[in-house]
């Protein structure tokens, strides 16, 4: 074996890719040829570290340097200066990574990192996602030796049902009563499928793990397929997501080189084989019965249930279907035992969850803590609070099925249940960080708009309700509310969750049920004062000039279309309200911030 | 003129055609590599679909229809997708997109009269970390705010 004096990993991951990592790894290429370092630097590709907020981000081991936003200059310097001279460049290191003495901080011990348990995401940013010897290097694959050879089928399903774990797509229902349902279906033919259509907007931690760490899921569904007897699984994947395709292609591929996947797997006669499928964009296709027919290549609409997809399901037969971060725990339970998993969490959520953290917050990314890690744990010590000294207003989770909730509720415990009886739910783990300058009623409508457009249109309660629903926000936001339309939204609301079809339909109000019960305010202001208090809803704003910072400049006055403002040079002007269209162009040029709206 | 009069497309379509027939899930797979072949898939290319596969129009156009990485009429050089996911919208993705049907003048859903620039406001392209994102074919740019969007629109002007 090849020995290395140090390891660079660059992220591979989309989020660094699409900020130019790959520039990066090839400048690290030619330059470590041109310093004869090829025999004792490796460079490594991995998945995603989690930290998007920092990319591009380079990793140099052994001294587990964190240099973050890298460009292709500072890659010359981390060559010339660490990996020549063995110096750390500390100004291109990550903030947090400098402790106040000068030494360099653990990984672990970043803000970031540090109330992180990273399970699911184990090898996310550890290994190279496209060498199967280095996830076998990290155990991998030895979890299904294991149950090939020293478990029986049903011990298999006993682990995954004592360790407690619930889906993570969003449902949470329990995953080993599911690969016991389809256990118990006879049927000579079954499948398993793996649901990777992740289309919750702002949630990206499949697409991470099948970036980062590809063959656990492969080896966790060959695992299912041997307690649930299936031989053949579906992998359903984005097609917005290239980079995940092409690793789970390369994975499968080696998989199948090395025996692990087809006839005979570890000397026995089990034989499991996969295939991808590629959602084709359609957002209702996450709903199992949907996306069922989807890779029976018919419209992705969803069916009644039951039967249920472990009595009925793919083509007919007995199907067990469950998400990418489901299937990303597997392993480990095998490995450390169900006790293990079972140990971390709360009563009835167990192990860890990962979230993608996004919108108004410092450090956006990707984290895992076990369950029950508080709100203000999350938002505070690992994503650092709102940019810009901002007030926080609301953190939105569970996508378009889920809901806002307050700053009164920070210090909730998040699990399954605590949050369903917030109002909101944990869906498949986006968590969007809103402060001041957002607009709930207008959020609101923006996950309606989202439904509406999404909606498959089989139910009427779905594709005529949340038209509906849509049509009273959009009169809100644009100042034409009426009396009487909160209480519409309500009976909507709860006439939609009551009656339609999938849990599409079933959740799609609670964006609008979740806003009402916490900024009702906000609705009020919007219909009854004719304003926006967040100063977002165009329609609701009046533009005006503060005197006493205007200096008279006449920029404004220029680049008003509509010739709204007048004043004379080195004298404050003034906005003809009755004109102003409320473009914002005068906002944009202002020099002096002597422009406002509210 | 029909895209079919093209004989060596049509060659590609039924030998598309010739490869899925009688299969589970024919229909998606043939529009998918229809959509290959062709860019998108107008209503010719549907017809010959549903006769070579035999089954019927409303099928064929019910799956065109029915996802959205379907065209039905044909597209840009370059697609632009605004990303409107909850990460991007909440960091200001509506200006970014507003500034890029002025920079284009070309609206939502549309393709620019020079056959240039089709703006899409898409859904979350899973780069929240770089909120707001817009993609260009295959290029992300993220971090923007709405006065880059005219930088980024010239450079593919002169492409």
């Amino acid at each position: 074996m090849e020995l290395f004096r140090s390891h660079v990993l660059i992220c591979a991951g989309t989020g660094c890719t699409s900020s130019g990592s790959a520039q990066l790894y090839d400048r690290f290429e030619e330059l470590l040829a041109q310093n004869n370092l090829e025999k004792e630097v490796k460079l490594v590709k991995t998945g995603c570290f989690g930290l998007c907020e920092a990319g591009p981000i380079v990793i140099v081991y052994p001294e587990g340097a964190f240099y973050s936003r890298i460009t292709k200059a500072d890659v010359d310097t981390i060559v010339s200066e660490h990996l020549v001279k063995g110096r750390v460049v500390a100004k291109l290191l990550h903030k947090d990574s400098i402790e106040e003495t000068g030494n360099i901080r653990a990984l672990d011990d970043i803000q970031f990192y540090k109330k992180q348990k990273r399970i699911a995401l184990r090898n996310c940013g550890v290994i190279n996602p496209e060498n199967i010897d280095e996830y076998i290097a990290f155990d991998g694959y030895k979890a299904l030796c294991k149950v090939l050879t020293e478990m029986s089928r049903e011990e298999v399903i006993d682990q995954i049902k004592k360790s407690g774990l619930r889906g993570r797509g969003g449902g949470g229902f329990s995953t080993g009563m599911k690969w016991q349902f389809t256990y118990n279906t006879p049927n000579e033919k079954k499948y398993v499928a793996c649901n990777a259509d992740e289309g919750d907007p702002g949630a990206f931690m499949d697409r991470s793990v099948l970036e980062g760490d590809p063959h656990t899921i492969i080896e966790a569904m060959a695992i299912a397929g041997y307690a649930v007897g299936a031989d053949q699984g579906y992998i359903y994947v984005r097609a917005e997501y290239p980079i995940a395709v092409k690793r789970l292609e390369i994975a499968i591929e080696q998989a199948r080189e090395y025996g692990l996947l087809g006839e005979g797997i570890f000397g026995t006669d089990f034989k499991f084989d996969l295939d991808i499928r590629l959602g084709a964009g359609a957002f209702v296709c996450g709903e199992e019965t949907a996306l069922i027919a989807s890779i029976e290549g018919e419209r992705g609409e969803p069916r009644p249930r039951p039967p249920f997809p472990a009595v009925k399901g793919l083509f007919g037969k007995p199907t067990l279907l469950n998400n990418v971060e489901t299937y990303a725990n597997v392993c480990q339970i095998i490995l450390n035992g169900a006790d293990w998993f079972a140990d971390m969490g709360t009563e009835k959520s167990k192990g860890t969850k990962v979230f993608a953290l996004g919108g108004k917050i410092n450090n956006t990314g990707l984290v895992e803590v076990p369950m029950g890690t508080s709100l203000k744990e999350i938002i505070y010590d690992i994503g650092g609070g709102c940019p810009n000294g901002k007030k926080f207003k609301a953190v939105q989770t569970g996508g378009p099925s889920g809901g806002c909730l307050p700053d009164e509720l920070i210090d909730t415990p998040v699990d399954y249940d605590n949050l369903i009886a917030a109002g909101s739910m944990m869906g498949s783990g986006g968590m969007i960080v809103m402060d001041e300058d957002n607009c709930m009623v207008d959020i609101a409508r923006f996950f309606l708009d989202f439904t509406v457009d999404e909606s498959c249109g089989k139910c009427t309660p779905c594709r005529v309700g949340t038209r509906r629903m849509l049509e009273i926000l959009d009169r809100i936001t644009e100042g034409k509310g009426k009396d009487g339309d909160i209480e519409r939204l309500e009976s909507l609301a709860y006439n939609i969750k009551n009656t339609a079809l999938c849990g599409l339909g079933q959740t799609a109000p609670n964006p609008v049920i979740s806003t009402l019960k916490y900024f009702r305010h906000e609705y009020e202001a919007h219909i009854y004062d004719q304003t926006c208090p967040a100063g977002v809803c165009t329609n609701l704003l009046q533009y005006s000039i503060i005197p006493e910072k205007c200096k008279g400049c006449t920029l404004c006055t220029r680049v008003c279309p509509v010739g709204a403002i007048s004043g004379n040079l080195k004298e404050p002007h003034v906005i003809d309200k009755s004109k102003c269209i409320k473009c914002g162009a005068c906002i944009e040029k202002c020099k002096f911030g002597a422009i406002i709206k509210k | 003129m029909s895209v079919l009069e093209n004989k060596d497309m049509l060659n590609q379509l039924d030998q598309v055609i010739a490869k899925y027939k009688g299969q589970k899930g024919a229909v998606m797979q043939s529009l998918q590599d229809a959509q290959e072949i062709f860019g998108h898939v107008p209503k010719d290319v549907q017809i010959h679909i549903a006769e070579g596969l035999g089954v019927t129009l409303s099928e064929v156009y019910g799956v065109a229809t029915f996802y959205s990485q379907f065209a039905l009429e044909p597209r840009g050089r370059f697609i632009v997708g605004v990303c409107m996911g909850t990460a991007c919208y909440v960091r200001g993705a509506k200006n970014v997109l507003d500034k890029m049907v002025a920079a284009t003048g070309t609206p939502v859903g549309k393709t620019s009269e020079d056959g240039r620039f089709t703006i899409r406001d898409t859904r979350c392209l899973g780069a929240c970390g770089l909120a707001p994102v817009i993609m260009i074919n295959d290029d992300v740019y993220g971090r923007l705010v709405p006065d880059d969007v005219p930088g980024i629109v010239d450079k593919y002007k002169e492409l």
